[in-house]
């Protein structure tokens, strides 16, 4: 099964994003070369966004993350900022269904998007099957890393099921099979120091095999 | 409550709470994002301000100006405070390192202004603005192993006992090798972050990110200059800290200099990229090791010399710190010496001492057994000891090393006809199977709680943290167990400088010390209760309480009692430890030296485990912090500007999903009643001690390729790799 297209111009998208993102890191040293110049419009914008199902508004510097949108703006503070420079993962959450580092993109690019952060999937009164099989398994110490795990988690299944290929997926025409080592490599972006990996496999094997 | 003898037959021996598997209580809140860490409290104050942290750039030297206009004219800047605006503050607890105040600098990043704006984008912004000009100190020579040649057999032993020249001639096996450790970078998920309310220079509250609120919040006082009784701070969750969060750090100092001179609450983290130089880590090491054995194996001699870097005053990486204590020789010889150099603070990262330690000691035991063409795992078995090897009249409290070995063995499929190196082979890759001894003392601290009955719940209120250890949980079911109630039954609360002092989390102290804290503060709710009650002899048993067939229930009352553990002097009569023993499986790719582990499995001896869960997690979380420590986490020094270059988590390499296989834990099921009343000990740092060794050893049984020399990267073994 071939990748959906969409996803294949995801892919482009956020190779641009992240060329971007490098070359303006080079300059931030010399912010003061900056100061005298006058920006060219507003310093804030007013942006439009589905969180959880619930429509907001959040007026932000324009140079805010989605991450502190949610996290500063929107007090969702479930979503977590490791290193902010998308190496970690803790900042994982989904974009109109799709997982990103929302360290690494702008507030501003997201108008119109649906995002769902840890809040929207389950509450400690009802969890969501993969928080109820990371409690289960305990699949983390100290609980940093564990939203942007979980919501890996559940992207790394659907996107296993949607025929996504990853770098260990072996023939790219079959079928692919939910395996430790697909789960494994998928998840590598998602940091956990405390070093609960085996047990977030367990989780992540747990649920796909009880929603098979 | 005295802890003067050995504890003797006691309510935790027919437990049903404690020693079983119970998942998380804190579970819930965190797999949810409900769980608030320092940073996110936007609940606690109103009109919180952000802060954020400049760093200095050069790796020692003076601060000769700094100019801050443009900073404070930036949009949405409150206020800028700068090192040269205020004396040299006091140091903390165990802080080498200034934090701030005055115009020298340590080392590279520490901390020289905070920047404190309306918006975190705007602080950003505005503390790049600060130009710094600097007189450099004079040049260094950053080289360890020069610093080794210097102070060889410099200065008293720290360790010296028997003939040291006898055991090395007249027919002894021999080893002598020398090993390298680099530095490590503790790399916590959470950032150090702190929230502090410090607007009108009086009371002082802080939300912070800490392991030892007691200590810190004494620092923080001592720092400021301000009296212990005026600061109060949080810290009920710990998003990590490995050693790393012990002591007050720049984050809560920069936040509260912020928060006066801002008049307004500040919240600071330092970004990811200060924290490598601007906190602490564990120094690199070099150690010469030379054994000396019989030919059936009994060690004659061991010599240890170790060399780490530190501040002046500092303690680096003591890596001889097991070994007068792990195995049986006639003659020993052991010293530990300090370099200084202006570096990065190194102190604590998870099992100071033996981690380092064992990754040489272990490699030499490996090499040891070569010689002698013995199994390692008997090699091991022959040189255990029941008592400390200078000192034959301390015994061990219980010391079940041997079993751990056997245990691990048999468990594993551990091949111990030894099959030569390099011989067995899959595919592309050359694969082997390593052993290593694990050890790390079991300290205990003073530790005091709560516990009340309050609105028809058992409430225990405790500065203890739980940093990701299960505190919450093992001190519930300690609680829930001493009270006869259920978990349902108790409400936990942590971290918290208004609650009574407890041991902290830190040194695999944390579970044992607390847990008893705990202990003694129902046994001392029990009297109450019974006193309340009028009752004499009373007993405890399904959550009811009474004597004889007269019962009730307890949970209507409203009475508290404060208590805790002091450790008698009889534990000084023993020596008291954790042990364990690691295997490890590894593939190395036959062409390009890759390694990747396949297996591992870690048996360990650390007393009565109060939960199953929590243990094991802690074990495996240690031995994937063995791999990365192994394989790849590194901290590259820059000898021209006296700084690690790779102070992020792109270019510092800790392990990730894919690097870690399948992993095993067996807890032997000892009890040490010399430990505490619970007969627990620790195992928050056994898991990780050997660790590294044990994939070293593997990577040599699987190549013939021995190396010395951590992180084991395939550009060692490249020129070395079997013909293929
Ligand atoms: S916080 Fe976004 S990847 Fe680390
Ligand atoms: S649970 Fe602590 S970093 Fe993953």
């Amino acid at each position: 099964m071939p990748p959906p297209i969409e996803f294949q111009v995801r892919r482009r998208t956020l190779l641009a994003g992240s060329a971007a993102a490098a070359v303006s890191a080079g300059f931030t040293g010399k912010a003061g070369a900056q100061s005298g110049a006058t920006p060219a419009g507003s310093e804030t914008t007013t942006v439009s966004l589905t969180v959880n199902g619930e429509a907001r508004e959040v007026t932000v510097d324009n140079r805010t993350t989605l991450l502190d949108a949610l996290r500063e703006h929107l007090q969702l503070t479930g979503t977590k900022k490791g290193c902010d420079h998308g190496q970690c993962g803790a900042c994982t959450c989904s974009v109109n269904g799709n997982r990103v580092n929302s360290c690494l993109s702008l507030a501003v690019m997201h108008d119109g998007d649906e995002i769902e952060t840890i809040e929207g999937i389950g509450t400690p009164e009802a969890m969501d099957p993969m928080q109820t099989a990371f409690v289960e398994n305990d699949g983390f110490q100290c609980g940093y890393c564990t939203p942007g795990q979980i919501q890996s988690a559940r992207s790394v299944i659907e996107e296993i099921r949607a025929g996504i290929p990853s770098h260990v997926t072996g023939d790219l025409t079959a079928e692919i099979a939910i395996t430790d080592e697909e789960i494994r490599e998928r998840m590598s972006g998602n940091i956990c120091r405390c070093g609960a990996y085996s047990n977030i496999l367990a989780a992540i094997t747990q649920v796909a095999e009880e929603s098979a | 409550m005295q802890f003067n003898e050995p504890a003797g037959t006691n309510l935790f021996d027919s437990a049903t709470i404690v020693g079983k598997d119970h998942t998380r209580i804190d579970g819930p809140l965190k797999v949810t994002g409900a769980a608030p860490y320092a940073y996110e409290r936007h609940d606690v104050v109103e009109g919180q301000l952000y802060g954020y942290p400049v760093g200095a750039t050069i790796g020692h030297g003076t601060i000769t100006a700094m100019d801050t206009e443009a900073a404070k004219a930036a949009p949405g800047v409150r206020a800028v405070v700068t090192t040269l605006d205020i004396d040299p503050l006091e140091l903390g607890m165990n802080n080498v390192a200034r934090l701030f105040g005055g115009s020298e600098v340590m080392h590279y990043h520490q901390a020289i202004a905070v920047v404190v704006a309306d918006s975190f984008e705007q602080a950003r912004a505005a503390a790049n603005l600060i130009t710094v000009s600097y007189e450099e100190g004079e040049a260094v020579d950053y080289s360890l192993d020069a610093a080794f040649e210097r102070m060889e057999g410099t200065g008293e032993p720290d360790t010296q006992y028997g003939d040291m020249e006898a055991a090395f001639s007249d027919g002894a096996v021999t080893i002598d090798q020398m090993y390298h450790t680099p530095g490590e970078s503790h790399q916590m998920m959470e950032p150090f972050a702190s929230i502090v309310d410090w607007s009108d220079g009086g009371d002082l509250t802080g939300w912070i990110s800490n392991q030892m609120i007691n200590w810190t919040h004494g620092s923080l006082a001592t720092t400021l200059g301000i009296n212990k009784e005026r600061v109060r701070i949080e810290s009920p969750y710990v998003g990590g800290g490995f050693g790393g969060k012990l002591w007050l750090r720049a984050d809560t100092v920069l936040a509260a200099l912020g928060s006066r001179a801002a008049g307004a609450p500040v919240k600071l983290a330092l970004p990811r990229p200060m924290m490598m130089n601007n906190a602490t880590h564990r120094s690199a090491t070099v150690q010469r090791i030379r054994l000396a054995a019989n030919p059936d194996g009994s060690l004659r001699g061991i010599s240890h010399e170790n060399v780490s870097y530190c501040l002046p005053g500092g303690r680096g990486e003591n890596a001889t710190a097991q070994t007068p204590l792990f195995y049986a020789s006639e003659a020993m010889h052991v010293k530990n010496h300090l370099a200084e150099m202006p570096l990065p603070e190194t102190a604590d990262m998870r099992a100071p001492g033996e981690a380092a330690g064992l990754m040489a000691l272990e490699i030499a035991m490996d090499e040891m057994a070569e010689a002698l063409e013995m199994d390692p795992v008997a090699f091991r078995l022959a040189n255990d000891t029941q008592v400390t090897p200078s000192n034959p009249d301390m015994p061990f409290s219980e010391r079940h090393f041997a079993e751990c070995l056997e245990q691990g063995a048999e468990a594993f499929g551990w091949d111990s006809s030894r099959p030569a190196p390099g011989s067995r082979r899959e595919g592309d890759w050359l694969i082997g199977q390593g052993v290593a001894g694990a050890f790390r003392g079991a300290l205990a601290l003073p530790s005091g709680a709560r516990a009340a009955i309050e609105n028809g719940k058992l409430v225990i209120e405790t500065d203890m943290t739980d940093i990701g250890t299960g505190s919450y949980t093992i001190l519930a079911q300690t609680a829930a167990e001493t009270m006869s109630l259920t978990m349902d039954d108790v409400e936990m609360r942590l971290g918290n400088s208004a609650y009574p002092v407890s041991s902290g989390s830190g040194g695999q102290f944390g579970a044992v010390s607390s847990s008893t804290g705990v202990y003694a503060a129902c046994m001392a709710l029990r009297e109450k209760i019974a006193q309340q009650l009028g009752l004499e002899e009373a007993t405890f048993a399904d959550g009811q309480v009474g004597s004889g067939n007269e019962r009730q229930s307890f949970l209507e009352l409203d009475v508290e009692a404060v208590d805790s553990i002091q450790w008698g002097d009889f534990m000084g009569e023993f020596q008291k430890a954790t042990f364990g023993a690691h295997f490890v499986e590894v593939g190395v790719n036959v062409y390009t030296g890759e390694t990747r582990v396949r297996r591992m499995l870690a048996v360990c001896d650390a007393g009565r485990i109060i939960n199953p869960v929590t243990a094991r997690s802690q074990v495996i979380g240690g031995m994937v912090m063995g791999v990365g420590a192994a394989l790849s986490e590194d901290m590259a020094l820059d000898t021209g500007r006296g700084m690690f270059a790779n102070h992020d988590l792109a270019s510092y390499e800790v392990a990730v999903h894919a690097d870690i296989p399948e992993q095993e834990v067996i807890f032997l099921d000892t009890l040490d009643d010399v430990a505490s009343p619970l007969k627990a000990k620790g195992v928050g740092e056994l898991g990780l001690c050997g660790v590294a060794a044990a994939v070293a050893n593997a990577v040599y049984n699987a190549t013939g390729i021995r190396l010395r020399e951590y992180p084991l990267t395939l550009d060692l073994m490249l020129d070395q790799l079997p013909e293929v």
